[in-house]
């Protein structure tokens, strides 16, 4: 096969191609001789050929789209739902969807999956929807991975959305990588920021890579729908109208869909948790300086108080003082809560790629040279052992607890 | 038994910032390791091989450098290790990637479990394993923190969901990710690093997996990426000084209403 980019005998070797490469994958060896594409670090993103100003560089075009996209229509939701409960994340994602749909003058809509969950659709209409696509089955009871894929992918071939969008849940990323492939569809993960191109319409799809330290923005031109899961705690959840009014529409699936290779034999909660930390506005998150695990009663009676959940760096976890499930950073969750409060933890580079995006930090550390400190709103030197009673007790009494 | 563990290789660190003179990259001199995530796939395949029996094939997409990341994990002890790599696969996406991995697997043929780790820690997308497991028709459990049984003819295993886990049952073949707490990857042996270096790495390109060309590299790819940046740095904090019943109340004072707020 030939190579899908190259550079071709117009080249003057001004190396503006090699400044123009995001990726760094063209070099220049020496001056007055061709630079040389790297295809395994190339993404063909086209940068190098929007720079050659002697247009020598050639690259493949990709084929135009071979669907009708007008045929794609409305902005889909899916609605997360642990028995019965619709989740936050939810109503975050009609928030934004309200918007994406007013920018391409489309409607809104929520597709929910569940057993006995016809009542939830007035919530979902308060929230913004204009309309909800309903598929109510005792199959559909807990999520499964492959029966809600079947029904989701069935619903995107029948009413064809333009965009299609999920939270970057367990249950969201696990279900809708499934879909995208089924039907198409380019799918990118844990958007942190969604907008419409006025130009082309498409949804333009702001994500972090790398821990957080690069931003991307990403497009799906020629396949619908577009589809993306969104990061927790990002997006501004829709507000409540219980006037506003809107369409329900009873699915029918073929009952072969609803079948599932692998069964949920039963869901066992996590006992030690004060607060599902994905959740929360305010994390209180402990690190090795608190040395040893009774400690974290300290932090647990601050997050009582404040009504945060409780977090934990990776030192924490691996010393076993506290379960993996609070773990945060790169090998555990990334959180965006309210107020993060970190308290005698150094803010390793994989610790902040889990919580720098947070609107607050706090950082309490008794190393002035902790680098938890320059990503801190607010951080203060000193012992952490003094200092967490005493704001524990305080608070108590400014909140009236 | 025949396990296969899909494994990428990553930068070692992810603290690339971009050249703010150039826009590009600043990557150079960054070593290239096993995913860590998937390291515990590696792990989780040999314990069950060590279980059941069998082999563990490990399999990659990459660049022929991507040869070093399939023998690190055959000095873990893996039986062996393929290497997908083609001029045509550039420009992947997460679609293109698990087509182009799971028709690399059906080639493989006979095989039980296929393990990946959770996400990759350049990507973070979490979407090829369970695109492998649409790709080939089957069965998944994502986000796996335990083994709790195995047999020839089905696993059970529990997901780490946010509040908590599920366990789940699924028939083989399955696909299975995994997140950091199922196990702890071992070090490679001494045995097992002359395993690695005289170990026969197979390359697979296109041609071999009798791909669809719609389907790989860029034209497979739906998704494209337009534009990359640095976030905006956050502002340099404040410190707040002096003894802890100065501090605290000074702390208070600033956070008293954002805590109101967040418990609306």
């Amino acid at each position: 096969m030939s190579d899908p980019i190259k550079i071709n005998e117009k080249c003057v070797y001004c190396g503006a191609c090699v400044k123009a490469c995001p990726f760094g994958a063209i070099t220049q060896t020496e001056r007055k001789t061709v630079p040389v594409i790297d295809l395994m670090k190339c993404t063909l993103c086209g940068a190098c050929v929007a720079s050659c100003k002697f247009e020598a560089i050639w690259m493949k075009e990709k084929s135009a789209a071979t669907i009708d996209l007008s045929s794609f229509k409305d902005v889909w939701v899916f609605a997360e739902q642990h028995d019965g409960v619709i989740q936050s994340i939810t109503f975050e994602l009609l928030g934004e969807g309200r918007k994406l749909a007013d920018s391409l003058g489309m409607k809104l809509c929520a597709v929910l999956l569940g057993s006995n969950v016809q009542k939830q659709t007035d919530e979902l209409i308060a929230r913004g929807a204009d309309k909800v696509y309903l598929v109510d089955r005792p199959a559909l009871e807990h999520f499964q991975d492959e029966s809600y894929a079947n029904v989701l992918i069935d619903l995107v071939k029948r009413h064809k959305p333009n965009v299609f969008l999920c939270g970057a849940s367990t249950i969201g990323r696990s279900l809708v990588s499934r879909v995208a492939v089924r039907v198409n569809a380019g799918l990118t993960a844990d958007c942190t920021g969604l907008a419409i191109d006025p130009k082309t319409l498409n949804l333009l799809q702001t994500r972090p890579a790398f821990g957080g330290n690069i931003m991307a923005t990403i497009e799906t031109p020629n396949a619908r729908p577009q589809m993306a899961t969104v990061r927790h705690k990002v997006m501004k959840e829709a507000e409540v109208n219980p006037a506003r009014k809107g369409e329900v529409s009873m699915e029918t699936i073929a009952e072969v869909l609803l079948q599932s290779k692998a069964r949920r034999l039963k869901f066992v909660p996590e006992v030690e948790t004060t607060m599902n930390i994905a959740e929360a506005n305010i994390i209180v998150s402990g690190g090795r300086g608190l040395q040893t695990p009774e400690n974290f009663a300290l932090l647990r009676e601050l997050a009582d108080v404040i009504g945060a959940g409780v977090g934990a760096s990776r030192a924490a976890v691996d010393s076993n003082w506290i379960p993996y499930s609070h773990q945060v950073g790169q090998t555990g969750k990334t959180v965006c809560p309210k107020i993060y409060i970190a308290v005698g933890i150094s803010g390793q580079i994989q610790h902040l790629a889990g919580m720098q995006s947070s609107d607050i930090i706090v950082a309490i550390n008794k190393d002035a040279d902790a680098p938890i400190f320059k990503v801190a709103t607010y951080g203060i030197v000193g012992d952490l052992f003094e200092i967490l009673p005493l704001l524990t007790q305080q608070f108590r009494k400014v909140l009236g607890k | 038994m025949r396990y296969v563990v899909c494994i990428k290789q990553v930068p070692e660190t992810t603290d690339v910032k971009i050249n703010p003179e150039t826009n590009t990259l600043m990557r150079d001199g960054v070593a290239a390791i096993i995913n860590p995530f998937d390291m515990y796939a590696i792990e989780e395949g040999l314990r069950l091989k060590a279980k059941t029996g069998g082999t563990v094939t490990v399999l990659s997409m990459g660049p022929p450098q991507a040869d070093a990341a399939l023998r690190e994990a055959i000095s873990m002890g893996a039986d062996d290790g393929i290497l997908l790599s083609d001029r045509a696969f550039a420009g992947s996406d997460t679609w293109a990637t698990s087509y182009t991995l799971a028709m690399a697997i059906r080639k493989i043929g006979a095989f039980d479990i296929i393990l990946c780790g959770k996400q990759a820690s350049d990507g973070d997308t979490a979407q090829v394993g369970p695109g492998i497991a649409i790709h080939l028709d089957l069965p998944q459990i994502t986000y796996v923190r335990k083994i709790e049984s195995i047999d020839e003819k089905t696993i059970v295993a529990e997901r780490l969901m946010e509040n908590g886990y599920e366990v789940i049952q699924a028939p083989l073949p399955c696909v299975l990710t995994v997140v950091k707490e199922i196990n702890e990857p071992r070090l490679p042996s001494l045995k097992g690093k002359l395993a690695a270096k005289k170990a026969v790495i197979t390359t697979w390109k296109a041609a071999d997996l009798q791909c669809d060309p719609k389907c790989i590299g860029l034209e497979g790819s739906p998704t494209k990426v337009v534009k990359i940046f640095t976030p905006p740095a956050r502002q340099g904090g404040e410190m707040l000084k002096g003894e802890p019943s100065e501090v605290v109340p000074q702390l208070i004072a600033k956070l008293k209403d954002a805590i109101l707020g967040a418990a609306n």
